[in-house]
């Protein structure tokens, strides 16, 4: 049996993936000999819903860009990344994913929907469920620096939410 | 992202985080996490299933009604149906440990180029 078999099939391995291990062996043999420090926290905050989701606006957040590019855009022509707010009215049909790190070879991002639900959000803005969609939505690039994430990043984030009265978010990274 | 959750949450916003990169984002303790074990890339469903697709936005906002402490992390009930992806992404082995080396040697390049050219994010 193969490495790739036995993960598959063998319960005395596990079948869950670590994305914390396949990416230090991965850079590791791409000659990148310090391992990524991830984020690793004992605590998180918590803030309860202070009143009913059917009355709220809800916030979606993206790691992908929104340009609509083709696949085989050159990633090194792209703008530089930074925190980003566009209407959510028309919705975006594409958005541009190369640059991230997903399984290309498992899948595809070609229906916008499989990984930003604004389409299926807006459906259940009409049903009632949510209140309203924001106006906008926002994108954070994927950031090597946490520092940068918490500094740059995140309270930029914030403060486009709070420009657009925001009560609840959604964030989907890829 | 999960850094992005936690800043929002700390200043007042509730968040839900829909993912599939279950180690990362549980390490980094989120306040509200909902997984689907699939393949990176389709955290919301499978391409073209809208039915599914509106079923884990859903449940991501019922996570966002129910959850009563932080880290509460809720798995949705769905399966790719394939399982060669698990080991096939991100593999290293003896058939492209070398192709590894070098695609890494030009990504090395490729980044000492965008920072003498200024193509970064500014400190």
């Amino acid at each position: 049996m193969s490495e790739q078999e036995r993960f598959i099939a063998d319960p005395a391995y596990r079948a869950f993936v670590s994305y914390i291990d396949k990416s230090r062996e991965f850079y590791g043999a791409q000659g990148y000999e310090r391992p990524y420090r991830w984020a690793r926290n004992d605590e998180s905050p918590f803030t309860p819903l202070t009143k009913p989701l059917s009355e709220s606006r809800i916030g979606l957040v993206t790691t992908a860009v929104n340009l609509d590019l083709p696949d085989d855009t050159d990633t090194e022509k792209l703008p530089i990344a930074s925190t980003f707010a566009a209407p959510s009215d028309p919705p975006p049909e594409r958005l541009f994913t190369q640059n991230r790190s997903w399984d290309k070879e498992a899948t595809h991002t070609n229906d916008v929907d499989s990984f930003f639900p604004i389409h299926r959000m807006q459906e259940l803005v009409t049903q009632g469920k949510v209140g309203s969609l924001s106006p906008r939505y926002y994108g954070i690039p994927t950031e090597y620096s946490q520092r940068r994430t918490n500094e740059v990043d995140a309270p930029q984030l914030l403060a486009l939410m709070r420009e657009d009265d925001v009560d609840v978010a959604m964030l989907v990274p890829l | 992202m999960s850094l992005a959750a936690r800043h929002l949450e700390a200043n007042g916003i509730p968040t839900v985080i829909c993912g599939s990169g279950r180690d990362i984002v549980e390490q980094a303790a989120v306040p509200r996490f909902l997984f689907t074990d699939f393949p990176l890339g389709n955290p919301i469903g499978k391409p073209y299933d809208a039915e599914m697709q509106r079923a884990i936005t859903s449940m991501g906002l019922d996570l966002l009604e129910s959850a009563r402490f932080p880290r509460t992390t809720v798995q949705t009930p769905f399966s790719w149906g394939d399982d060669s992806w698990r080991p096939g992404f991100m593999r290293v082995d003896e058939s492209n440990r070398e192709l590894l080396r070098r695609a890494g040697e030009i990504r090395k390049k490729q980044q000492a180029r965008r920072k003498t050219e200024g193509r970064v994010r500014p400190e």
